[in-house]
């Protein structure tokens, strides 16, 4: 008889287990915010000093990949003007990659690229002379009125560009190289590999005055 | 019929040992995914989206500024302002609150102090610039443009 008791009482009336579970589903949902601390890293150029003047580093314009963002938040790409920012990171990719008039160093690079990459040279003498430090540089440069959501877009589609040619060196996807952390040996081997000769050359000026506060 | 009836009074007491480990589940499921916010925001956060999202792997290495419209329009105007901690500081602040931040990290960590900028979309490039040239005045130069994940 109290074997059989006991088997019954196994069944739990389960109905009402659902109505606690959404009411603490609720209930969470209403109260916490998801701490992001996800973004857009960025590493600001050291103080300088006002005694020192900047150095001056000859670079040709070829090299340099101008973005201009206006403070009605028009863009000027190259010269050209663009209506949205989906397009830049292709552009920048391919300018990273022309590899316009190589020296010793950055053949060996090319050599060392796969593939798919190398295909994307596309060995434009007007465009930059090659990736390595010195070489390709991508500028941007705002206005005081520049909206900051605009300008995020900018950097982020730079950013894009230089994580998929990471990846690709690397064989994973640039979400992969994104997500990695650098905690343990092999993920920091991986992504000192992605960036190894390939510097992230993006130079941001200062904003100018006009049209801001 | 009463054969039924019978039963379903059985079936009445339900055994609740094993409900406090569910309430307890979700109990410890809550706090490890919540972080709870410390200070009350006085500006408006609406953060931008982006695609290329990196995250830190050490929170204790980030420090936080929130930019953008006063809530109280009425006390602080409708120009975009910092918060930091739980007062709205002036730019010229900054340097005085990093050192701060610094001062409560040990000698290790300050160099790779992150300024997680929390900035509205709203707001102009100008504020901005402003809060990166007294960031690189006092050597903070690691800085985080906090942004959520676009769908594309």
């Amino acid at each position: 008889m109290a074997s059989k008791r006991g088997r019954m009482a196994q069944e739990v009336n389960a109905g009402s287990m659902a109505d606690i579970a959404f009411l603490l589903l609720i209930f969470w949902l209403v109260t916490t915010t998801i701490a992001s601390d996800k973004g857009i890293l960025n590493i600001l150029p050291p103080k300088q000093d006002p005694n020192v003047p900047p150095p001056e580093i000859p670079l040709n314009e070829r090299n340099i990949f101008n973005i201009l963002v206006n403070a009605n938040d028009q863009l000027l790409v190259e010269g050209e003007y663009l209506d949205n920012t989906n397009s830049l990171s292709d552009d920048v990719k391919a300018f990273i990659l022309n590899f316009g008039a190589p020296n010793a160093d950055a053949i060996a690079l090319y050599n060392s690229l796969p593939e798919s990459l190398k295909s994307q040279a596309n060995r434009d003498p007007k465009s930059s002379d090659h990736p390595l430090t010195g070489g390709a540089v991508v500028s941007i440069k705002t206005n005081r009125g520049t909206s900051y959501d605009v300008y995020l877009q900018v950097l982020d589609q730079v950013k894009k560009a230089y994580f998929e040619i990471y990846a690709e060196r690397v064989g994973i996807t640039a979400e992969q190289y994104r997500a990695l952390s650098g905690k343990n040996a092999a993920e920091k081997e991986l992504i000192d590999r992605g960036k190894a000769d390939l510097p992230m050359a993006i130079s941001i000026a200062e904003p100018d005055k006009s049209g801001g506060n | 019929m009463s054969k039924f009836k019978k039963k379903n009074k059985v079936s009445e007491n339900i055994p609740t040992s094993a409900l406090p480990d569910i309430i307890f589940m979700l109990l410890f499921f809550f706090m490890t995914t919540t972080v709870l916010r410390e200070n009350t925001m006085l500006v408006d956060q609406k953060i931008p989206e982006a695609t290329q999202l990196q995250k830190l792997e050490k929170k204790t290495l980030i420090s936080y500024l929130y930019i953008g419209k006063p809530k109280n329009t009425a006390l602080y105007g409708s120009e975009p302002r910092i918060q930091a901690n739980d007062a709205l500081i002036n730019t010229t602040d900054i340097a005085l609150w990093v050192n701060q931040e610094k001062d409560k990290r040990s000698e290790s960590e300050r160099e790779m102090l992150t300024i997680s900028l929390k900035a509205d979309r709203e707001v102009k490039m100008g504020p901005i610039s402003d809060i990166q040239f007294e960031l690189r005045e006092v050597d903070a130069r690691r800085v985080l443009y906090a942004s959520v994940g676009k769908l594309d």
